[in-house]
């Protein structure tokens, strides 16, 4: 953890002369360590000189941060109105049967999380959905399963 | 060589652009010299092949990444004729009929050249703005009649000028890229497309006004177009566009890139200031108003990121060019996006006054499932459903609010007529109760009380007693909460409610 705890340290000098420094820092962390820890709360609290419960607070209202660590491929399914006209709820269905959990859990062997957004700003090739960062369009079961299985391979 | 164009536009990527780009690397590598634009914003083409000819550039497309070898085979780098081929891209109706301020350079050049984006009109305007006084800056945009874009409208020379207007050392400009609307891709489209453009009108701003840093705050769902903006920046700063004296006229203006996390909220502007801040996204009460106390309390233009890209062209043609366009109090060009189902979408820029019908019907080609259009959902989805009725409204904002309508942003999502309307009510309450930052009580309890209530009518219990609470509630949350999340929630309630009202009854559901 002290390892852990300095490598926080130092992202947060790295932002030192940044404005209202604590989202970057936080993003950092999150693309170094996949999560943010518990237990590194303090220490930002000390390095940016701001309560414990500021920085809870700020990691609580985005939906973008996890506070546990997860090696799942993340699979988004938009749920926002443009890809619910070509049938979003009904992708939302098919992926929730694929894995077998719904939106915000994730799989017992924990390889897949099926999490909703709103919005990938990709409407006029709804529905879409985002794995692992990269986007696609023109979504259905049978491609979803297409994408997996060559994710699955590379 | 002859010169290829694939997108690296995300939306062209996301049904196969990269894959086409390797197979025709693969076989014709040694052949071509391979640019990657931005999309034309013909979505429904991509991936869209262009071959530079004498003709012009010729269009090939969809195309899928197997079919690039056929298609080389048959003389595609040569332009010649194919069923995919879809003649010079100019010359379809589609491109020939906008008229592209905006997005003048978007799919035309390559996003991170700065040869291009001189060679095709960058930093004139620029370059005019830092010739003259801040004044007269702000001056050309008040002439312009440029509203803001990201959907309330008001007009950003007078929201420069109250900022030009407030002393203090510091000010900033912010760049609202928090683009979280569905049926809006525009932003990113031109972020991913032409950023030099957005770099340049932020610099015109922070000139205009006396500011020294920006903030260009994006969407985490945006990566590409992070990623773009970031590596623009760092060019820019190479050549002198950015930094410490800007184009050699001591302007000092330096740019970052912010990058959001997953809040919606985080688009209304107050609540985006306080996440700047590092802080939760909570909306602040106005006044006082960001144009006096805004970013870390110091004046702060903050504005849209078309709103930003309109201001190099309205500098190098001057503000009188741009407000001969348009109609009424609605002036200049709007970058339209068709999505949702609809045969052809992607993004239409044309001067405001063209109706809903040319642009859905007529440019749109209707649905995509090929089904009548039953709505369609203007502004986001705080704004109104509109019944086919009204598809000959003009595109105005003042037409649009006397319908109890929103032109908002231009994002126009269409429905067919399997819709329930019933279900993109209760959605509506359903998004503001899962993304409202929570501060007032209309917006926070409110739409948890409307998914209750409507659920409650569509399950037909006592339909018209819960109708009227239903109201009462739209009504609260319009005049009593503190911004456009909570006040305007009750617009698609509304509208779907006033035009739809059948799919509000247990008969019609149990019909369906």
């Amino acid at each position: 953890m002290s390892e852990d705890a300095e490598t926080v340290r130092a992202i947060v000098a790295a932002h030192r002369g940044d404005r209202g420094p604590l989202l970057p820092i936080l993003h950092d962390i999150q693309d170094t360590f996949g999560y943010i820890d518990q237990e590194w709360i303090p220490v930002l609290a000390t390095e940016l000189n701001v309560s414990r419960a500021d920085v809870h607070g700020v990691i609580t209202f985005y939906t973008d941060f996890r506070s546990e660590p997860s090696q799942a491929t993340t699979v988004r399914v938009c749920r926002a109105e443009a890809c619910q006209s070509l049938g979003a709820e009904r992708l939302v269905a098919d992926t929730e049967q694929m894995f077998g959990v719904k939106l915000g859990q994730t799989t017992p062997d924990g390889s897949v999380r099926l999490e909703q957004v709103f919005c990938l700003g990709n409407c006029a090739l709804a529905p879409a959905v985002q794995i692992n960062g990269r986007m696609y369009g023109r979504m259905d079961r049978a491609r979803l399963v297409e994408v997996l299985a060559k994710g699955a391979e590379s | 060589m002859i010169t290829v164009y694939v997108p690296r536009d995300s939306a062209a990527v996301s049904v196969g652009a990269d894959e086409v780009a390797a197979a025709l690397e693969q076989a014709a590598g040694e052949r071509i010299r391979l640019v990657r634009n931005g999309s034309r914003g013909m979505l429904w083409l991509e991936p869209l092949i262009e071959v530079a000819t004498e003709r012009g550039r010729i269009g090939y497309g969809p195309v899928s990444p197997h079919q690039v070898q056929g298609l080389i085979d048959a003389g595609m780098l040569d332009g010649a004729d194919h069923e995919l081929c879809l003649g010079v891209v100019d010359e379809l109706p589609w491109m020939r009929d906008q008229q592209r301020l905006c997005f003048a350079r978007v799919g035309v050049t390559d996003p991170l050249s700065v040869v291009d984006y001189e060679a095709h009109g960058g930093l004139t305007g620029l370059r005019q703005a830092l010739a003259r006084e801040p004044a007269d800056v702000v001056a050309e945009m008040t002439e312009s009649g440029l509203r803001g874009r990201g959907g309330a409208g008001f007009p950003a020379g007078v929201k420069w000028q109250t900022v030009l207007d407030t002393p203090g050392e510091t000010k900033f400009v912010c760049c609202n890229a928090d683009e979280g609307d569905s049926g809006t891709f525009a932003d990113r489209m031109l972020m991913e497309g032409d950023p030099f453009c957005l770099i340049e009108g932020m610099t015109i701003a922070a000139h205009a006004v006396g500011a020294s840093e920006g903030y260009i705050y994006v969407r985490s769902e945006y990566p590409d177009a992070v990623a773009t903006l970031r590596r623009a920046i760092d060019i820019a700063y190479e050549h002198g566009w950015l930094g410490e004296n800007v184009l050699g006229s001591g302007l000092r203006f330096d740019l970052f890139v912010r990058v959001g996390a997953g809040a919606y909220i985080c688009g209304e502007e107050t609540s985006m200031l306080e996440s700047l801040e590092g802080k939760r996204g909570m909306v602040r009460s106005k006044p006082p108003i960001p144009a006096i106390t805004g970013l870390f309390g110091k004046p702060t233009i903050v504005n849209n990121v078309l709103t930003l890209a309109s201001v190099p062209r309205i500098l190098a043609d001057g503000g009188a060019a741009y407000s001969e366009l348009g109609i009424e109090r609605s002036r200049g060009t709007q970058v339209f996006q068709l999505a949702g189902n609809i045969a052809r979408g992607g993004v239409f820029e044309t001067a405001f006054g063209i109706t809903l019908d040319e642009l859905i019907n007529g440019y749109g080609g209707g649905t995509r499932s090929g089904r009548p259009v039953r709505a369609v959902q203007v502004g986001g989805p705080l704004g109104s459903y509109v019944p086919v009725s009204q598809f000959d409204l003009p595109t105005d904002y003042e037409a649009f609010a006397a319908a109890e309508a929103m032109l908002g942003h231009g994002g126009i999502v269409v429905f067919d007529d399997t819709t329930d309307m019933s279900k993109m009510a209760r959605f509506a309450m359903e998004f503001c109760a899962e993304e409202s930052c929570g501060k007032c009580t209309p917006c926070r309890v409110g739409s948890v009380r409307g998914v209750e209530v409507i659920d409650r009518i569509t399950g037909g219990e006592d339909p018209d007693g819960n109708l009227a609470v239903l109201n009462d509630l739209c009504e609260l949350m319009t005049d009593g909460s503190l911004c456009a999340m909570g006040g305007l929630t009750p617009n698609p309630v509304r509208s779907a409610l006033t035009h739809f009202p059948e799919d509000f009854t247990v008969n019609h559901r149990e019909a369906k």
